[in-house]
């Protein structure tokens, strides 16, 4: 009856040997992904499907009752002036902090990429405050702006002008705010630049060097090309990063003077967790996350264009 | 067309002697006519790093055309000289002319020269034909002018169909060519080699090498190679400069330099297999050549005149490995230990009597096997006498 050849047999078993080993290895990979894709489902993915639902509905925190109401929210939203605002002042916050970034980041980088200890110890300096709370922050820059006994107000007395209160103004509130955040966090452009400034090989400068390029040249047609994906990197993270301006608005103005410097995060956190009106919260998230994912893919084409052209 | 390119030669020299210079502006002026030495100077010229002097005190001078090969060992400084010529190092002292100009604290950029870099050194996101124009563009050199002057150094590199490539899709041997090219556009006072041809595989070193000394031949331009390999430096250069520690150790055509060594250090570095040294005791002198006992105890007339050495010195053999071999009556006794066969000859790695190990060379393909007992011969003619600070005598011609 066994007529199949023992070397053919010891074959298929080894085949199937092996194909059993392979499955048991893709299992053995699946288990090496799966707490980071437990995380990233549980805290995001089923999040954000969950926000969008919330934000179809109208829910009663209290008694734990919810109605579909459709596009209601969104409606509503969009007749909301103090949201329209929102929107405006965090699009002006975006637009202020995020070229600052870039263009403040990679000056400090290219001021401070050399050897040697001082350039080390700026290096330290500049990226040390990036690493205070938030709390601690607006807390300094609050005494320096504070209305007639702050830094500011003093310095301002001593050379012969009438004080100011950025923070008081509606034309300076949000612009003062954008200073604050600058100064807090442009450590981390300025690393990031730094990184790809040393990834440039000397050699390509001394041959420019030796073509006759001047400083500027060098820098438009040298340097700037060696590192557009970092510069597109620090735009595209700052992009992200500053529409979610929140905790420096609420510490340092709540919001104030007459909404000038309210963002959309700090709407979206009175709407549900003053007002309990959870839905309309949720509608006001979604917003700020197609706002988002507009902005990031403009990046990512004008990014891509250039680098076709 | 090889009559169009030695046109194009002739046309770019004669505009080189009209305008000297393509970086204009600047102060930057035609080099005075009345200069004696056109080509390049260093004098006196010295380098320090912090507290440590690199080149110590440096002078040489090269005339136009020439091709010149710093040759050295790592660390020797002769990347450093290079540099300090282009103007990427700052002299720390003496000076620098160029074409009869002083350079020595001029931009590189002002300076007329053109240098091909170890890595290439091409600008990542331009195409060949802008790598190429960059440095004309930067000073202003009409397009037409730019675009006639890249055509004619693609054509002679054979880069024509890569024009609009970037170095990235290029192999290593195109990126070279390529530098190469970006050197050549600018029709300078002299090319700058920096290592070029350490990154290629073997072969494409070979080829590359053929090709430097053709566009030498065509340009006729100064040329400045610095290089750690003797292969390179004896193959390219009418003058070898060999360096050590900072100083020339000898400044002489390739084979002078491989025949008539000045010191020990030169003997050494160049030569493969390298030169055997053997110790010797100095023995009463007969007919006016020194007379040396080998360290197997047999005694030789060496050929070298007894005026030429000093008496009283202690002395040391050199001996190349083509200058000994086996032969049954030979004066040196040993024991082959490793035998290469290279197909037109035979090294024969040889443990003598007294503990020293020689390399003889033996012709075509030698029946010697390892382990056997051989007897080295050595030609008397081409033996090398060096004293205890290195000096060489050598036999008479």
């Amino acid at each position: 009856m066994s007529t199949v050849d023992p070397g053919l047999r010891a074959a298929l078993s080894q085949r199937r040997g092996v194909s059993a080993l392979r499955a048991a290895a893709g299992w053995g990979h699946w288990l090496f992904v799966l707490p980071f894709l437990a995380v990233y489902i549980v805290l995001l993915v089923v999040p954000v499907f969950r926000g969008f639902w919330l934000s179809l509905n109208e829910i009663d925190l209290l008694s734990n009752e919810s109605e579909f109401v459709g596009l209601t929210n969104y409606l509503n939203l969009w007749h909301d002036e103090i949201f329209r605002r929102a929107i405006l002042n965090t699009l002006y916050f975006v637009v202020l902090s995020t070229p600052a970034f870039v263009a403040l980041g990679l000056a400090l980088a290219l001021a401070l990429n050399r050897p040697g200890k001082t350039g080390a110890a700026l290096r330290a300096i500049f990226f040390g405050s990036s690493v205070l709370s938030v709390t601690i922050v607006t807390l300094i820059w609050r005494l320096v702006l504070m209305p007639d006994r702050g830094l500011l107000a003093n310095v301002m007395r001593s050379i012969g002008l009438s004080p100011i209160a950025p923070l008081l103004s509606e034309n300076l509130a949000l612009p003062s705010v954008a200073l604050v955040t600058v100064w807090w966090i442009i450590g981390l452009p300025m690393m990031l630049f730094l990184a790809a400034l040393q990834q440039v090989p000397q050699e390509v400068y001394e041959a420019a060097a030796m073509d006759n390029a001047g400083r500027w040249r060098t820098f438009t047609a040298i340097t700037l090309p060696a590192i557009k994906r970092t510069v597109a990197l620090v735009t595209i993270i700052e992009v992200i990063l500053q529409f979610q301006i929140f905790g420096q608005v609420q510490l340092m103005t709540n919001g104030g003077p007459n909404n000038a410097s309210r963002p959309i995060v700090q709407f979206i956190y009175e709407a549900g967790f003053r007002q309990w009106a959870l839905g309309y919260s949720a509608a006001a998230a979604q917003v700020l996350f197609g706002l988002m994912l507009i902005g990031v893919a403009v990046q990512a084409w004008v990014a891509r264009r250039r680098e076709a052209n | 067309m090889r009559w169009d390119a030695k046109n194009a030669i002739h046309i770019m020299n004669r505009k080189r002697m009209a305008q000297s210079s393509l970086a204009p502006g600047k102060g930057l002026e035609p080099p005075p006519k009345e200069t004696a030495v056109q080509g390049i100077e260093w004098t006196q010229v010295s380098k320090r790093f912090g507290a440590v002097e690199v080149i110590p005190d440096f002078s040489l001078t090269i005339a136009p055309g020439e091709f010149v090969v710093l040759l050295g060992p790592s660390g020797c400084g002769k990347s450093t000289l290079l540099r300090m010529l282009a103007g990427l190092e700052p002299v720390s002292s003496g000076s620098i002319r160029l074409g009869g100009r002083e350079v020595t604290h001029l931009a590189p950029g002002q300076r007329d020269v053109a240098m091909v870099f170890q890595q290439y050194a091409l600008y990542p996101h331009m195409s060949v034909r802008e790598n190429m124009s960059f440095g004309l563009r930067n000073v202003q050199v009409p397009s037409a002018e730019i675009e006639r002057r890249v055509a004619h150094a693609a054509q002679m590199l054979e880069l024509d169909a890569l024009l609009e490539r970037r170095p990235a899709q290029l192999s290593g041997g195109q990126r070279q060519r390529v530098a190469i090219g970006r050197a050549v556009v600018k029709e300078p006072a002299a090319f700058l080699f920096d290592e070029p041809l350490s990154n290629l595989d073997a072969t494409l070193r070979a080829r590359t090498r053929v090709e430097l000394a053709r566009l030498h031949k065509r340009l006729g331009a100064t040329m400045v190679f610095v290089t750690h390999d003797q292969i390179e430096a004896m193959t390219l250069a009418s003058r070898i400069a060999v360096m050590n520690r900072g100083r020339i150790e000898q400044v002489a055509a390739p084979m002078e330099i491989y025949r008539r060594p000045a010191t020990r250090f030169v003997a050494g570095f160049v030569g493969s297999p390298a030169m055997n040294f053997l110790p010797v005791a100095r023995l009463a002198d007969i007919g006016g050549r020194v007379r040396v006992r080998l360290p197997g105890g047999a005694e030789l007339s060496t050929g070298v005149p007894v005026i030429a050495v000093p008496a009283g010195t202690e002395l040391s053999l050199g001996v190349r490995p083509e200058a000994l071999q086996p032969a049954p009556d030979g004066e040196l006794n040993g024991r082959a230990e490793v035998i290469e066969r290279l197909g037109e000859r035979t090294l024969a790695h040889v443990l003598l009597e007294d503990g020293a190990l020689v390399v003889a060379e033996a012709h075509r393909d030698s029946e010697i096997a390892a382990g056997d007992a051989v007897k080295l011969r050595l030609d008397i003619g081409h033996l090398h006498l060096f004293d205890a600070a290195g000096k060489a005598y050598h036999a008479a011609q």
